[in-house]
């Protein structure tokens, strides 16, 4: 009886991680296949694919529009989040419950209940479609993920840095910019590089919101009414490699932070 | 940077306004649009422009045309089947990684599984779609080893956007299950068997009542992101049977009927917050 249960389980958790590895595999593996469609048998290697969406001037504005929304909204994320969590870590309040709950509140909601409000607000105001608005929403969204890491960052240790800084004369403007900001750094990249790779693919919102400066992701979905090519697979392993970057330098950052600390 | 005088007996106490940008942003960008969205779900599309009549005109249509509201019913529906699914693929793989997998691989393992998730969900659910097509892996596979004669039509039907979101929730459960297993101290399991609780009792009356929390809280997820997602069923589902985001996101594209759409994204929001009042208990939004 325990070789079966042994058994089933193990086969379970090889069968687990080839369902979840199955789409992933796929799609990088055809994206450097010479076929015309993404499908097997493989053949190749070939980067046609590759150069080809490079050599696609929508396809390269999509991504610089993708790239710059998201460096851009992840950083306003990252001041604000970061903002609001060193009032709450450093100034003590009756309403301190009230505010983290409606800090923390938009991640209870879809992206998609936020997009549709932003959408009718804006479409009512005359405010026209655009990437500013896209930014907005996905700031909204990033906003307490960035907020909960960074205040699960400002510990009672570096309280006492800046206690000492202001001692010794620094304004609390400048023990802030001067301690609590470097001390912070590494969740403050962090929370940076998880709101960049969210932004950065994100959908529905950027869907909603824009007109003609469209992002990768929506660009991707207008290709895909046209049934699936391996010039998809390129752009979506071009998407894929960015996010993995961005995580690996987060990592990085992350583990040189906690052998400093 | 210079040091700003403060030597003036007042002095701003930064701490204190620090949070008010993040608290505006939020009021302004999240708050004030979901109170409009509320407000103009009582409007009427007008020619061209919006009509404020302030009644409940769109709340009745949806409830009295069935195909408004077979969305609801359809993303309920498949939101339900989608959390048992996934936590019955999730548990066994958290509960493998927990106690059977030796400690110097677990970690490993948990960033391999959370490795294929840096794809953006609508990449994912293209693969899903090429994976699945009548040429695809799956097909071939089974037509290779003669399960099967013809390709099997799996994509552009319900069985389909399950296993969309059951490949992205299964990694979710498993994250936090895990987390919730590992918690668990060892010595209530050694206790168990002392009393003579064979290895099943051990599991039900002690393992699985005290990983709850960790269930319920990827299942609160699993449940808000599959009510609220649009790309798996459009990529994967097909058109035959929508789910309610499709619905919403097809009154704003072919009708633009605004009002309509924040009616029905109301509905969607009532939806996840009675769920969420259902799983208050094991969710602590303060603390996070």
């Amino acid at each position: 009886m325990r070789w079966l249960r042994h058994g089933i389980g193990w086969t379970w958790l090889a069968l687990g991680y080839t369902f979840v590895f199955l789409p992933v595999v796929v799609l990088v593996l055809f994206s450097f296949t010479s076929r015309d469609v993404p499908l097997p048998p493989f053949e190749g290697p070939s980067l046609e694919w590759y150069q080809r969406i490079f050599d696609n001037d929508r396809m390269v504005d999509a991504l610089v529009n993708s790239v710059v929304l998201a460096a851009v909204s992840s950083f306003v994320a990252t001041v604000l989040g970061f903002l609001g969590a060193y009032g709450i870590a450093r100034h003590r309040s009756r309403w301190e419950g009230v505010m983290r709950y409606v800090i923390m509140a938009p991640i209870t909601v879809s992206y998609l209940i936020v997009g549709i409000g932003l959408l009718v607000t804006f479409h009512v105001m005359g405010v026209p479609k655009s990437l500013w608005a896209v930014g907005v929403g996905h700031v909204v969204i990033n906003l307490p993920l960035c907020f909960s890491i960074i205040l699960a960052g400002l510990g009672e240790h570096q309280r006492n840095l800046e206690r000492a800084a202001q001692d010794l004369g620094a304004s609390e403007l400048a023990a802030l910019l001067r301690v609590t900001v470097p001390v912070s750094l590494p969740s403050i990249l962090a929370a940076y590089c998880l709101s960049f790779t969210l932004s950065w693919d994100e959908f529905i919102i950027a869907f909603l919101l824009t007109r003609f400066d469209v992002t990768l992701p929506v660009m991707l979905f207008e290709l895909l009414r046209g049934g699936s090519s391996p010039e998809l697979n390129a752009a979506g392993s071009v998407v894929f490699g960015i996010s993995m970057s961005v995580v690996l330098i987060a990592a990085a950052v992350a583990m040189i932070g906690r052998r400093r600390a | 940077m210079s040091t700003p005088p403060s030597s003036s007996g007042y002095r701003f106490d930064l701490a204190k306004w620090a949070t008010v940008p993040t608290l505006l942003w939020t009021a302004l960008f999240f708050a004030a649009p979901l109170l409009f969205m509320l407000a103009v779900s009582t409007w009427k599309r007008g020619r061209g422009t919006l009509d404020p009549v302030w009644d409940l005109g769109n709340y009745e249509k949806i409830f009295s045309k069935s195909y408004l509201l077979q969305g609801l019913f359809n993303s309920l529906e498949v939101s339900l089947i989608v959390v048992v699914v996934s936590v019955l693929v999730a548990y066994p793989l958290a509960y493998m990684l927990a106690y059977r997998v030796p400690a110097r691989w677990q970690k490993l393992l948990l960033v391999l599984l959370i490795l294929p998730f840096w794809t953006s969900y609508l990449v994912r659910s293209y693969a899903w779609s090429v994976v699945l097509g009548d040429n695809g892996i799956v097909n071939s596979a089974l037509l290779a080893i003669h399960i099967i004669e013809e390709p099997l039509q799996l994509n552009y039907r319900r069985g389909a956007t399950v296993l969309g979101f059951v490949h992205f929730f299964a990694m979710l459960l498993t994250l936090t299950i895990y987390a919730n297993l590992v918690q668990i101290s060892p010595s209530y399991h050694r206790a168990a068997a002392d009393l003579g609780a064979s290895a099943l009792q051990t599991f039900i009356r002690i393992t699985l009542p005290l990983s709850l929390p960790g269930i319920m809280v990827g299942a609160f997820l699993t449940f808000v992101i599959t009510m609220g997602d649009f790309i798996t069923p459009q990529i994967l589902g097909g058109a035959k049977e929508l789910l309610l985001p499709q619905s919403i996101i097809l009154q704003i594209q072919r009708a633009a009927d605004i009002p309509m759409a924040a009616a029905m994204s109301v509905l969607l929001m009532l939806a996840v917050t009675i769920v969420y009042f259902a799983f208050s208990r094991w969710l602590r939004l303060s603390r996070m």
